[in-house]
């Protein structure tokens, strides 16, 4: 069980890109492009996970009791916040890709233009 | 390229990526075993130097805070840039949402929808309040909480309809809002410099005990900021986002 964190990140991560390549429809692209980034978040938690360990937060707990580590927990936090401005501005391409080419197809928009 | 063509491009991708990935994972240390010597160091010495509970709060606002002043600039032009590209482009003109079909109405929100919405509101604004206000305590800040706030004013927008939405955030107001959460963060931190210390230095009392909602200095201030920030863009984003539910092009599809 040692490595099974790790190959669920390999799993999301390929279901992910695969996604992204064959998709037919702009949004559901973006959706995978958000299924490919949530890999990150698994991997980063993954890697700083202690064994026995408590969360980093030492409200109810006495201080320096063994926790896992926060500096990836807080990298997990900013993955979320670009993931959530990337996803925005990707929504409002594929609304504007609609509106000039009807459609929302990527393969049917790489043939319109280049 | 054909899709199958694609898919052969993609499977020789996946091979290198997962010989890659392969070779990188036997330099890791086994799941639980994590040696991180600069976690680990902050966990030791983060209560004691900012009377924060919450490290992962202490880290992304005071040890990671320049970090987190770029990443809140992201959000901050991703808002900008949501608004530039839905601008209203010529030929675009403004109608009601309840008339796509010229021949029947869009149906009436539902009593139950309404009413569930109505009900969350007030609960979901105090969550997000308390959220972006406990950051220095608990698992919370600026981040979660603006999200959350956001959140209620999409409930008003399901409990009524987009102007409904619209009248409860401004868009004046809501940009305003933003500005003051980015440059808040931007101005707690260069408030340092005058007093001759570093940039984001931590320049508040701390307060006397770790985790109180007092305590963290300008953690806690910063945290709020961000709260500010991270709601007022969500809530411009969703509204430009609705908004081209009333937009269409002339003689569009």
């Amino acid at each position: 069980m040692e490595y099974f964190p790790f190959v669920v990140v390999a799993w999301i991560l390929g279901v992910g890109l695969y996604g992204v390549v064959t998709s037919r429809h702009l949004v559901h692209q973006i959706i995978c492009l958000i299924v490919v980034q949530s890999s990150t978040y698994v991997l980063l938690l993954a890697v700083g996970y202690v064994t026995g360990a408590v969360a980093p937060y030492y409200f109810d707990v006495p201080d320096h009791t063994p926790a896992v580590d926060p500096v990836v927990q807080a990298l997990a936090l900013t993955d979320v916040v670009v993931e959530a401005a990337v996803t925005a501005l990707l929504l409002s391409f594929a609304i504007q890709a609609h509106k000039r080419f009807g459609t929302l197809d990527p393969q049917e928009l790489a043939s319109l233009k280049g | 390229m054909t899709p199958a063509q694609r898919r052969w491009v993609f499977g020789l991708a996946v091979a290198g990526l997962a010989a890659f990935y392969l070779w990188g994972l036997s330099g890791l240390p086994g799941f639980g075993d994590y040696p991180g010597p600069y976690g680990f160091a902050v966990l030791h010495l983060a209560v004691q130097q900012t009377n924060a509970t919450g490290i992962v709060s202490a880290i992304n606002f005071e040890y990671r805070g320049f970090d987190t002043v770029g990443e809140e600039f992201i959000l901050f032009a991703a808002a900008a840039g949501t608004a530039v590209v839905l601008r209203r482009l010529r030929g675009e003109r403004e109608r009601s949402p309840v008339d796509q079909a010229a021949d029947r109405e869009g149906p009436p929100t539902s009593g139950a929808v309404r009413m569930l919405a109505l009900l969350f509101t007030g609960p979901v604004i105090v969550m997000g309040w308390w959220l972006a206000t406990h950051a220095q305590t608990n698992p919370s800040g600026g981040f979660q909480g603006g999200v959350i706030l956001a959140t209620a004013f999409v409930l008003v927008y399901l409990a009524g309809e987009f102007l409904v939405f619209k009248r409860f955030s401004p868009v004046a107001l809501t940009e305003a809002v933003e500005a003051a959460g980015a440059g808040g963060f931007a101005a707690v931190g260069v408030a340092a410099v005058p007093m001759g210390v570093a940039f984001l230095t931590n320049y508040l009392p701390l307060g006397q005990t770790p985790g109180a909602v007092s305590s963290s200095g300008t953690i806690a201030l910063i945290s709020f900021f961000v709260g500010l920030e991270v709601g007022a863009a969500f809530i411009l984003i969703i509204g430009e986002l609705l908004e081209q539910t009333l937009l269409i092009r002339q003689g569009g599809r």
